[in-house]
């Protein structure tokens, strides 16, 4: 227990034991109404060595990242860094509940095409999230949203059907994997 | 006045009206932008949800290339980009320790020493004043919300930019360029950020928030600085209409869209026949009853 408690500190690099459950975070959380575990109750999980809850969270792939929790903390705790600290982990663990998160498909579908293109080919990006969501949860009307706005954008000159030219594009791979992303 | 200049993926992207119009403004205002030889993507959100290190040396790289090149300042239009930028900036300056292990990963030497800059501090570094004396079409007919969305002002400690509860850096601009604001709610609420495809229920949910409220204080258009914020207002604004209480289509613009329309440049000229809702916004001409 005390060694995931102490990995996510790590990680986050912020004092858990700081925060005393004002709820602060949760009043500004602008997608807390849509979240199955609060974000203080996030840190109230991980305070008490309960990460594997936290993990399992919808709540942690609900968050947008907005910063305002942290911002907002009468203690200076990061409870965003703790949030993406717990996405980390998840995604590091290549947990089959995080792997079955629409986010977790976008920020892997983004990462990847960075990978291969060094900077965001959006067709390919889009396309390929798309494809493993629907793979994943079959549902049509997903599938085909904003598919009505591909041509709207490639009349207005904003999408491109090739990726940019980057002349060195083998050293986001080699960064990738410097970082221990498989 | 010159900056160097990363634009970052959605400016090449489908975003591309804003770097449009960044050019187009900067321009006139006599300001030169040389862009970062052979940037690579900042990471956005993505990285910094997934793995710490790539957080940090994505955007190490793109410093390391700043440095390599003698660029001293950088303009980074997108927020994403230039918050992820500043960060990663601080926390190499505040360690050695990092400083070898980036260096090592983004295979250039990189010291965290570069002064990233958002679009709004650029238009101060080029001087209120001056920008003032150089409007030829006052904006007079335009009552703006200000929206700075997340990443402008927060992190505070990392950013240290304006004030994270209630900005004002933007509307200081608007009235140098005649334009009324309005005071409102939602200033610094999050529009839904990158969630656009992942979960639109989200963006949709939170950005007619912020359309409503302004509309609800009196505004006439919006302005932003951030590409995610502009494609989820701009859009996505037929998707929200269709999802809540329909209200009139509203005008998005970007910042760089607003002074370079004082300034007197087109509007085809700054890409905002580009936006998805375009329309004129009637100038009130004197005398008129």
């Amino acid at each position: 227990m005390e060694k995931t408690v102490n990995c996510v500190e790590a990680l986050a690099q912020t004092s858990l034991v700081d925060c005393y459950q004002c709820g602060k975070c949760t009043a500004g959380c602008p997608v807390a109404e849509r979240m199955d575990v609060m974000p203080n109750q996030i840190m109230r999980l991980v305070q008490l060595g309960q990460t594997d809850r936290a993990k399992l969270s919808k709540a942690i792939w609900t968050c947008v990242s907005c910063q305002t929790c942290s911002t907002r903390c009468p203690k200076n705790v990061d409870i965003a860094g703790v949030m993406d600290a717990l996405r980390q982990l998840a995604y590091e663990q290549r947990t089959e509940h995080a792997l079955a998160q629409r986010p977790a498909h976008f920020y892997e579908a983004f990462l990847n095409n960075i990978r291969r293109h060094g900077r965001v080919f959006e067709l390919e990006m889009v396309g390929i999230f798309k494809t493993v969501a629907f793979l994943h949860d079959l549902n049509v009307p997903l599938f085909m949203q904003d598919s009505l706005l591909a041509p709207k954008l490639f009349v207005k000159g904003k999408l491109h059907v090739m990726p940019g030219g980057l002349k060195d594009k083998g050293v986001v791979d080699r960064i990738f994997q410097r970082c221990g992303v498989k | 006045m010159d900056f160097g200049y990363y634009p970052g993926c959605a400016l090449h992207g489908s975003s591309n009206d804003y770097e449009t119009s960044v050019r187009a403004c900067l321009g006139a205002l006599g300001v030169g932008l040389r862009e970062l030889n052979d940037w690579i993507c900042c990471g956005a959100t993505a990285a910094h949800a997934v793995n710490h290190k790539l957080a940090v040396a994505l955007p190490a790289r793109n410093l390391a290339i700043a440095e390599r090149d003698g660029i001293a300042d950088l303009l980074a239009p997108c927020p994403m980009c230039s918050m992820e930028l500043v960060k990663a900036g601080r926390l190499l300056t505040e360690s050695e320790d990092l400083r070898r292990e980036m260096s090592s990963i983004v295979e250039l030497p990189v010291s965290g020493r570069t002064q990233v800059l958002n679009l709004i501090q650029v238009l101060q570094k080029a001087g209120l004043e001056k920008i003032k004396a150089a409007v030829k079409r006052p904006l007079s007919h335009l009552k703006a919300a200000c929206y700075y969305g997340c990443l402008l002002t927060r992190p505070p400690k990392t950013l240290q930019f304006d004030d994270c509860e209630h900005p004002s850096s933007m509307e200081e601009i608007l009235s140098m360029l005649g334009a009324e604001v309005v005071d409102w709610n939602f200033k610094t609420e999050c529009c839904g950020a990158g969630m656009t495809l992942a979960e639109q229920d989200t963006v949709l949910e939170l950005s007619h928030k912020i359309l409503a409220n302004a509309l609800d204080h009196g505004a006439n258009c919006l302005v932003v600085a951030c590409p995610m914020c502009h494609v989820n207002l701009d859009m996505k604004q037929a998707d929200i209409w269709r999802q809540y209480k329909a209200r009139e289509p509203v005008m998005v613009y970007y910042l760089s869209d607003v002074v370079g329309l004082a300034l007197g440049i087109d509007e085809s000229a700054l890409g905002i026949d580009k936006h998805f809702v375009v329309k004129t916004i009637p100038r009130i001409e004197a005398g008129a009853c």
